[in-house]
């Protein structure tokens, strides 16, 4: 069989010069766009991140359009100061109880009392029959049992009850740097527009705020957001790292000894390794409900501290940070064990054959041997995911994290909100000014994360060098 | 052997949690099927959810998740994709330096900060390019993109390692060809790492699926139900621009508040929540297929 051999000459199968250079120039012209496309996508990833910062700085500071109800000139004028020189939080405690004894209706004062007292000593608003009554019945308020109010806790009450702030209007930061007039005219045309019917316009006081400010974080809670902070959620989410640590650590790091160290290949170890890989990537969410069924509900006598205080505990529920703390372990636990296997592993077998030659048992080999050499990988592995695990809301929120608190908690039995919580219910607030709250209490929990991480580099760097 | 004893129950802690999981999910959601308003197949089928009107189908809850997670991986794939050849095949060590910690902090962001960044930058920056009339206060577009913001970093970091493992010797192959960088990349390096990419790109999401609070805050707490062949496809039933509940986000605001035990309302969640369960749990097993998959390639 033959064919014709086709009509070409041999260079007709390659390219000609110039082809082959618009080729090659396409190519290189092909290989550089698309190393820009991938340098661009990348740098998104970077805008993502400054827009964000950016967004939480910006709502956090700004110019407020405020009226006061008491001017503070006027209040500390009357008690005989210089406002010149003198300001509110110089007052004595004495003198603030008792202004706010003049301006808040008895009803109001006792309901502030029963929630925390003024005085170890005596009572302010309620008489001494009735308070040893109502603390003796069967359901007695937060006041009886918990520590006097200290004199920064007094103050907030005296801004949110005698001088009662209003931010009428509340302006962002970049356009109070850019255009601050813009500002002022937009409240004047809010004036107009009938916004603001309560008040007329030269009640108006425009001033600067620092919504994330050291009073913002050291007030409790409050409905009225010029005075509004986050103590309560710092300290339950303080708190809920304690928990999560003493939970999640000794837990975690068990396991991982067991796994890496103990196990023998079998059905029942391979499941525990898969089941661990596989609880990883239930949502957190899950992990809420988990905790709302079985540490909420089921566990109640024990999560609310009943067993162990005869029915008189601080809340009368499951939802306590106990509870909270005990699912944000078990939420961290999958990435403790994970990690700390990984620095386990990353321990060289000669270490364990010297041990075991020299007639250690397997566990003295590894507490003193294996587990120092391990230590910073385990504990930079547990703190990132308890990092993690303190800014979950989705849990807390299921295992009924209170979004109103003002009472500090007072431990592991006391109902409780967290700053992500506090976060969740600020943003979803109509009000602008709830907004600003969002964005300060944002800050906070960037902080505290923040602070965490760095305490991992530390410990990291601290431990490895005590080992080498 | 006691402490042996003690570190095997640390493990068998974790089997505890499973268990507890799906029994307790599994518990109460047999109580919520037993309630005379509900029945199973409506449960699958309906295409309404109005606890109210006794109807509980899941599909609007469903539909809510799907567009969110489809909106979240059409941003998320290209950024963490591109990124993660970026990183892999070109950067200098100076340039991830620079990145690497980037993406890092991205990823310790706690989702509720991106749930205030959702709702107080992305939908008024939507508002405003779209209009207020076109895109409501409530949509799905914001929560989507905010979500696939948050998932780029797992994208870009598990396919990073995905390409890093394709053994260097292919890429030289592939240079001594006289290939170009992005022909090696394109050509050789992102299809020998594909199954591994994909396992990447599964395990997001899942994360997408289970993710709670920017689908909470921004997508709004109206379930879109719909009825087929009645409503217009892309006019409500897909349009984006507009608020849907998702299933996580059913959850946490019902959850939200107190909620008594024993409710259709209670019991309802826990359907809802093993469902998500199944879900994720599905998704995580496909990724780890894939993985082990990639690792028979080239180990």
């Amino acid at each position: 069989m033959s064919v014709a051999a086709p009509e070409r000459r041999p260079s007709d199968l390659f390219p000609t010069e110039d082809q082959y250079t618009g080729h090659l120039n396409w190519r290189t012209r092909k290989a550089t766009w698309f190393q820009l496309f991938c340098l661009g996508m990348l740098s998104i990833a970077v805008i993502a991140l400054a827009t964000l910062l950016y967004t939480i700085v910006n709502d956090s500071f700004g110019l407020v359009a405020i009226v006061n109800q008491n001017q503070p000139e006027a209040v500390l004028a009357d008690l005989g100061y210089d406002p010149e020189t003198t300001s509110l939080s110089d007052l004595e405690i004495d003198e603030m109880v008792s202004l706010l004894a003049a301006n808040v209706s008895s009803g109001v004062g006792r309901r502030l009392e029963r929630e925390q007292r003024f005085y170890e000593d005596r009572l302010v608003f309620e008489s001494d029959a009735v308070w040893s009554e109502i603390c003796a019945s069967s359901e007695p308020p937060t006041g009886c049992n918990s520590a006097p109010r200290g004199a920064a806790n007094v103050l907030a009450l005296v801004q949110e009850r005698v001088i009662q702030p209003d931010v009428i209007a509340s302006n962002q930061l970049l356009p109070s740097l850019v255009s601050p007039e813009d500002f002022e005219v937009e409240v004047a045309a809010g004036f107009e527009a009938g916004r603001f019917q309560d008040y007329t316009l030269d009640q108006v006081q425009f001033e600067w705020r620092a919504w994330f400010s050291p009073s913002f974080l050291l007030s409790p809670a409050s409905a009225t957001p010029e005075i509004a902070g986050i103590r309560t959620a710092i300290l339950g989410s303080l708190w809920l790292v304690v928990i999560t640590v003493l939970f999640a650590v000794p837990v975690g790091v068990g396991a991982a000894i067991y796994l890496v160290e103990f196990a023998k290949p079998s059905r029942l170890n391979d499941f525990i390794q898969t089941n661990i890989n596989n609880l990883a990537g239930v949502p957190s969410i899950v992990y809420g409900m988990l905790g709302l069924a079985v540490l909420v509900r089921l566990l109640e006598p024990l999560t609310s501290g009943d067993i162990f205080t005869g029915g008189a505990s601080p809340s009368d529920n499951g939802r306590t940070i106990l509870s909270a703390g005990i699912t944000l372990g078990l939420l961290t636990l999958p990435v403790v064990i994970i990690s700390s296997q990984e620095a386990l592993k990353a321990v060289p077998d000669s270490l364990r054959q010297a041990g075991m030659a020299l007639g250690a048992t397997r566990w003295q080999t590894v507490r003193s041997q294996i587990l120092p050499i391990a230590m910073p990988g385990v504990l930079t592995g547990t703190i990132l995911a308890v990092a993690r695990a303190i800014g979950e809301t989705a849990p807390l929120i299921l295992v009924g994290a209170a979004s109103f608190i003002t009472v500090d908690p007072s431990g592991p039995f006391s109902k409780f909100t967290a700053l992500p919580i506090q976060i969740f219910q600020w943003t979803s607030f109509p009000q602008e000014e709830f907004r600003n709250l969002a964005a300060a209490a944002s800050i906070a929990l960037l902080l505290l994360l923040l602070t965490l991480n760095a305490a991992a580099v530390i410990f990291r760097n601290r431990f490895s060098r005590r080992v080498e | 052997m006691a402490i042996r004893g003690f570190l095997f129950v640390c493990g068998a802690i974790s089997i505890a949690t499973t268990v507890g999981i799906v029994y307790e999910l599994g518990k109460e959601s047999l109580l919520f099927f037993r309630d005379d308003e509900v029945a199973l197949l409506e449960f699958f089928t309906d295409t309404f959810w109005q606890p109210q009107a006794g109807r509980f189908g899941i599909g609007p809850l469903i539909l809510g998740t799907l567009m969110i997670t489809v909106i979240a991986m059409i941003v998320a794939v290209p950024i963490g994709l591109a990124a993660a050849i970026y990183l892999s095949e070109y950067a200098s060590r100076r340039v991830r330096g620079f990145f690497k910690p980037v993406l890092e902090v991205l990823v310790g962001i706690p989702t509720v900060v991106y749930g205030f960044f959702a709702l107080t930058f992305m939908t008024p920056l939507l508002r405003g390019a779209l209009g207020g009339n076109v895109v409501g206060f409530f949509n799905v577009l914001s929560a989507g993109i905010v979500v696939g913001i948050l998932i780029v970093p797992l994208i870009s970091s598990l396919a990073e390692d995905a390409l890093s493992a394709v053994p260097s010797s292919l890429r030289q192959a592939a240079y001594a060809l006289g290939a170009s960088k992005f022909e090696v990349s394109m050509r050789v390096v992102v299809p020998a790492a594909l199954s591994g990419i994909a396992a990447g790109m599964v395990v997001a999401m899942s994360r997408a699926v289970g993710e709670t609070m920017v689908v909470t805050l921004a997508a709004g707490a109206s379930p879109r139900n719909f009825a087929l062949g009645q409503d217009s496809l892309f006019g409500y039933i897909l349009n984006p621009f507009q608020g849907a509940q998702a299933m996580t986000g059913y959850i946490a605001i019902t959850a939200n508040g107190d909620l008594s035990y024993n409710t259709i309302d209670y019991n309802s969640i826990f359907a809802i929540g093993l469902t998500l369960f199944f879900i994720t749990l599905g998704l995580n097993y496909l990724s780890r297929r894939l993985v082990k998959r990639f690792r028979q390639a080239y180990q």
